[in-house]
């Protein structure tokens, strides 16, 4: 170490600091100039500490059942009795489904229907939270080799959860539904009108854009819509809820706040994602 | 986050034991913050979650700075802001001249402040970090170049201020044991 007086000591420890705040507004124009080194280093963070989230989500998992466990037993009476109408109620829609399924299988047959190619899809688990103050993302811990490319569908047991915008070698984000990026064609069940859902990293995202003679119908089930490539068809969202003010809000089918495990497809759409520089020649994958 | 022994009297020689122990101590706050932040990120299921991260960095560079500045130098206030911005997806340096700017504040403050009590200490800290909620909040604005709402800005702050006994009192309890390096 170099020998410095102890005055030279003292004004360099004085110095510190200021020359670390102008290097912090160094950064800030880094990271406005190049975009993909605050995204490449998140990726190889995320990659990193993946093991160790993955190693955590185990036992946080259990502590978390034993809570639900103990708050259901304490309710299982009441559970039971809603569970049992609930059976009734769904054991009658079941039939109807059948027979609409049954019926639509032989209209499609008689209008020699192309029918939609079967998806491939990787079921991850969510190991840690990738969002946020301002942001609405969740880390996926996928295994090396996995496949997955930017702007594949992740989908939980009810519906839609959001795209993937970020790969590593272990990891993978999903950005949300609500997250203030966030920008989907949707089409309003019962009258097909296309819509845009935007996030607003609030837990309802808006609808904007219907056409005019159109209005979104308290509870009406909003699907998305496969304009502009970037999503199949009728994959379920979630549910116009207006807000105080009368503005139209999507409730998210989704579990958005506990997300545990998800799937992750391949439709092979390449709609709106972003052209990567770096992965550039790879040819798609159907 | 050298430490440096200036008090008059005779002390056992530094054998690699005790130069380790003392090394442990000094790291501890350094340590023990950046757990924390990591562990905020695990998926615990609570509501508002997001916001711990930044709430806790807040809370941690304040009192670390406040009461042991030496084992809490600006590079390491810099690396904290760093870890800060890329796991809280914020866009780069916005959290490290936030944390650089309380770690500054609580350096000036810190004579005033040592005659005080912890309830004195607190309340300077809650305009610390109401300050350092709007600093991220119009930083993210400007950077990102988009309006954003001011209730998540409003939230950190109001965290942030909540959790700060819940840390502070196992801080200090080892400000005076693990984290203190004449205890070596």
């Amino acid at each position: 170490m170099i020998r410095l007086s102890i005055q030279a000591r003292q004004a360099l420890a004085r110095l510190t600091l200021p020359v670390l705040i102008v290097a912090s507004f160094a950064m800030m124009l880094l990271g406005k100039a190049d975009t993909l080194l605050a995204e490449r280093a998140r990726t190889a963070l995320a990659d990193g500490l993946a093991p160790i989230y993955a190693a955590l989500a185990a036992p946080l998992g259990d502590m978390h059942n034993a809570v639900t466990e103990a708050i259901n037993l304490w309710d299982m009476r009441d559970e039971n009795a809603r569970l049992r109408d609930e059976n009734e109620k769904l054991r009658r829609w079941q039939t109807i489904a059948l027979a609409l399924d049954a019926e639509n299988q032989r209209l499609k047959a008689s209008l020699h229907w192309i029918p939609d190619p079967d998806a491939s899809f990787l079921t991850a688990r969510v190991v840690a939270d990738a969002g946020g103050v301002y942001a609405r993302a969740v880390l996926l811990s996928v295994g090396p080799n996995h496949g997955i490319r930017k702007g594949e569908i992740a989908v939980d047991e009810r519906g839609l959860v959001g795209r993937v915008t970020e790969v590593g070698s272990r990891t993978a984000r999903v950005l949300l539904i609500t997250d203030l990026n966030s920008r989907i064609p949707v089409t309003l069940e019962t009258s097909r009108a296309h819509a845009i859902l935007i996030g607003t990293n609030g837990p309802r995202p808006r609808l904007l854009y219907w056409p005019e003679g159109v209005v979104p119908q308290e509870g009406e089930r909003i699907v998305t819509s496969a304009e502009a490539n970037a999503f199949p068809a009728n994959l379920p969202i979630g549910a116009v809820h207006y807000t105080g003010n009368g503005a139209p809000e999507v409730e998210p089918a989704a579990m958005l706040q506990k997300l545990e495990v998800v799937r992750i497809f391949d439709y092979g759409l390449t709609g709106v994602t972003a052209p990567e520089p770096a992965s550039r020649a790879t040819p798609g994958r159907h | 986050m050298a430490y440096i022994d200036r008090r008059p009297g005779i002390r056992p020689r530094p054998t690699l034991g005790r130069r380790l122990d003392i090394a442990a101590r000094s790291g501890f706050p350094a340590c023990i913050t950046i757990l924390l932040m990591l562990l905020t990120k695990a998926p615990l299921g609570i509501a508002g979650q997001t916001t711990l991260l930044p709430a806790v960095a807040l809370c941690s560079v304040w009192f670390w700075s406040l009461f042991r500045p030496e084992s809490f130098p600006p590079p390491l206030v810099f690396v904290i802001g760093l870890l800060l911005d890329l796991l809280g997806y914020l866009p780069l340096g916005a959290g490290v001249f936030t944390l650089l700017c309380v770690h500054g504040v609580a350096m000036a403050l810190r004579r005033g402040l040592a005659l005080h009590g912890f309830l004195w200490i607190w309340l300077v800290f809650a305009l610390i970090a109401s300050a350092a909620s709007l600093a991220i909040w119009l930083l993210v604005m400007l950077l990102d170049f988009r309006l954003l709402s001011p209730r998540p800005a409003v939230f950190m702050a109001v965290l942030s201020v909540a959790i700060y006994p819940a840390l502070a009192v196992p801080f200090a309890a080892a400000h005076r044991s693990v984290a203190n390096p004449e205890d070596a």
